[in-house]
């Protein structure tokens, strides 16, 4: 039978099917942060269970760290707490941590990678929902719940219901100044927020065999903006390349073992899929988020709708309670929206590359004024990687503030955030009220359109530039 | 886990959309190592004015609903965060069963690890059940996992789907972990075979 790549990882992992039951699947990485954790472990602990294996675990602090004064102590006696906690548990547990002092600290969906700690072909967890970050390598990879934390960390296994098969085919190559975040918000965009629930899918076609492995990540992450469970892309060469060399990448003789197998990962030609939709890359445009949802997106050179522009009631209402939020009028330019403060950084746009396109905008200008902009790198390595290359000299030249690396203003909840009514373009994936601080209003970009906003202080078509 | 089987309640009316779970529960509270006490910041955002005070025009705040186990509410219900502090917090607070046309996936499998009882109708009927409230503030139905039944006074009742085994561990409300761990033999065998085709992995 012809297998799509989301079948051959299921069948090769499923470790039981008992009558009744919800089929195991074995899970061979297990990422972790702060937040989603402490219960999990509580849970172990009144349980009297162990750790299955604790080699199968990569360990971070990200979302609660602050990103200035690191040496400072943590202000917040809960946050503080909650960092406090991880380190023990994962002490106690014998787990490898990069903690807030660590140079290997960061983002954990930025600092896996980066060690080649996920391959081809694995099934990868995470408490957190943007672990389908890490289906650019062709992994299964997908957001638990600390139940289910807990449930991997005693069985290395998770009860699971097949996913339906999603195939997205972006055909044609992506026009300069598109990037994979333009195309990820152009799919939520098109299918919504819910058009991909009870699904995994799969990206194909020339855009996307074109991205780079960030790239790849940087749209896979936002797989779960569009519903779905996970995102995944076949591995090739520059997959291989990618994590040749790197930490927990396998080496000699296992490499070739290695080599061979994600080779046959593939879906068949011809493997049938529940569902296919397909986008022309050169109608994607840098796209930006006018409302409080991702799928609530439109390209530059657009306006923003009005509610009588949607038939469904729903999407009407939503439009209008959108509108209200954010402080918006129908029909106003995309170009004529002013924004208050700049972020890039995030698990989805924090990464070497999505700096070096932003400082290569930001060169030579200067943040508007009244414009706050704060570049956040991913981790450690990418703020040393970006500092090598000189990258923070041109954002702080031009008025940026260079932070140390975590999730930050992705979801405030260290610190860094908006206030009310303070308006944002950010780099990160969700545009939720209230995401990036209470009463604040985020319209996410790419960072190239971020960059450019930050100087012009309101939305511009990077393409005019 | 506390056993679901058969519940009457008061049903509470949410008439929104996409409720997310950064709505559901702020992250200003995730920062808590426990697993209780969520209830009294759900919905914090909507649920409280600036100054501490209950925001009387939110619908969970409406005395008619302040008893209420099932929460009906509009579709694509907890999408966003993997956040499991949102059933915890719904929990607390006191659903033990919510009703609406779909669910994030997350959300919906977080739902079942806390003895909450997601519920699925069409449009159509949750359309009904949404009249049959606001017409009727106030109003009870009955939950009957055992035969997948809702009832209701006007007849808005339906049948509905679930997965079998996820059914059979409500009912007798079993642990997950337990129950996997009766495969421990399994697991085992299939981690031998693991490195053998995987030895990469092992190495
Ligand atoms: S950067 Fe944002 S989305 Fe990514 S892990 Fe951190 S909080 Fe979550």
């Amino acid at each position: 039978m012809k297998k799509t790549m989301y079948e051959k990882i299921w069948d090769s992992h499923l470790v039981v099917e008992a009558p009744g039951q919800a089929p195991l699947l074995y899970v061979d990485r297990h990422l972790m942060h702060e937040v989603t954790s402490p219960q999990a472990f509580e849970g172990l602990r009144l349980a009297n269970r162990k750790v299955r294996n604790p080699h199968s675990i990569l360990a971070t602090m990200d979302h609660c760290v602050p990103t200035k004064d690191r040496d400072l102590p943590i202000a917040d006696p809960i946050a503080k707490k909650q960092i406090e906690t991880m380190a023990d548990n994962c002490q106690e547990n014998g787990l490898n941590l990069y903690d807030m002092k660590n140079p290997n600290n960061g983002v954990i969906h930025i600092v896996v990678p980066e060690h080649g700690f996920v391959h081809p072909g694995m099934v990868v967890v995470c408490g957190d929902s943007h672990t389908a970050t890490h289906g650019a390598f062709g992994a299964l990879a997908f957001g638990i719940g600390t139940s289910e934390v807990e449930h991997v960390m005693a069985t290395q296994t998770l009860p699971q219901m097949k996913s339906k098969t999603m195939l997205i085919r972006i055909d044609g190559a992506l026009s300069k100044f598109a990037s994979a975040k333009d195309i990820a918000l152009a799919i939520t965009g098109k299918i919504g927020t819910a058009g991909g629930t009870g699904h995994v899918i799969e990206y194909a076609g020339e855009a996307i065999t074109k991205l780079s492995i960030e790239g790849r990540m940087t749209l896979c992450n936002m797989a779960i903006e569009a519903g779905a469970r996970a995102g995944l892309v076949a591995p090739d060469q520059k997959t291989f390349d990618y994590l040749q060399g790197r930490e927990f990448a396998p080496s000699g003789e296992n490499w070739d073992k290695a080599l061979a197998y994600w080779k046959s990962l593939p879906s068949d030609e011809g493997a049938e899929f529940d569902t296919i939709v397909t986008l022309n890359a050169a109608d994607i445009e840098p796209q930006v988020t006018w409302g409080t949802s991702p799928e609530q997106v439109t390209g530059i050179t657009n306006v923003i709708p009005a509610p009588e522009d949607f038939d469904d009631e729903i999407k009407r209402q939503a439009c209008e309670n959108a509108l209200n939020y954010m402080d918006l009028k129908a029909h106003t330019k995309i170009t004529d929206i002013p924004v208050d403060l700049v972020f890039i950084g995030s698990c989805t746009n924090g990464r070497i590359e999505d700096f070096r396109i932003a400082a290569d905008i930001t060169k030579g200008t200067k943040v508007a004024d009244n414009v706050t902009a704060i570049a956040v790198p991913g981790s450690y390595h990418v703020k040393q990687q970006a500092e090598d290359e000189g990258l923070d000299k041109i954002f702080i030249d031009a008025g940026w503030e260079w932070r140390e690396p975590g999730c930050s203003m992705c979801l405030a909840m260290n610190g860094d955030e908006l206030t009310v009514g303070q308006r944002s373009a950010s780099t990160s994936n969700r545009n939720f009220e209230g995401r990036q601080g209470k009463g604040g209003r985020t319209h996410l970009v790419s960072p190239a359109m971020a960059a450019a906003a930050a100087s012009a202080g309101h939305f511009v078509d990077i393409r005019n530039i | 886990m506390e056993p679901y089987k058969k519940h009457e309640s008061i049903a509470a009316l949410m008439n929104r959309s996409n409720v997310d779970t950064d709505q559901i529960i702020p992250k200003q509270f995730l920062k808590k190592v426990e697993r209780t006490g969520f209830g009294i910041h759900l919905f914090h955002d909507w649920r409280f004015n600036e100054d501490g005070s209950d925001n009387t025009d939110f619908e969970l705040n409406k005395p008619a609903f302040k008893d209420a186990h099932i929460l009906v509410a509009g579709d694509n219900f907890g999408c966003g965060s993997s956040r499991e502090h949102a059933p915890w917090a719904i929990a607390d607070y006191g659903f033990n069963t919510i009703i609406s046309s779909s669910y994030a996936d997350i959300f919906y499998n977080n739902c079942f690890k806390n003895s909450i009882l997601p519920i699925i109708a069409t449009k159509e009927q949750l359309a009904s059940l949404m009249d049959e409230i606001a017409a009727n503030e106030g109003v009870r139905f009955v939950v009957d996992l055992e035969n997948q039944e809702l009832t209701t006074p006007a007849g808005n009742g339906f049948k509905f789907e679930i997965d079998p085994s996820r059914k059979e561990n409500m009912i007798k409300g079993l642990d997950d972990i337990g129950l996997t761990l009766t495969h421990i033999a399994e697991i085992d065998q299939y981690e031998e075979k693991h490195k053998q085709s995987y030895p990469w992995l092992w190495a």
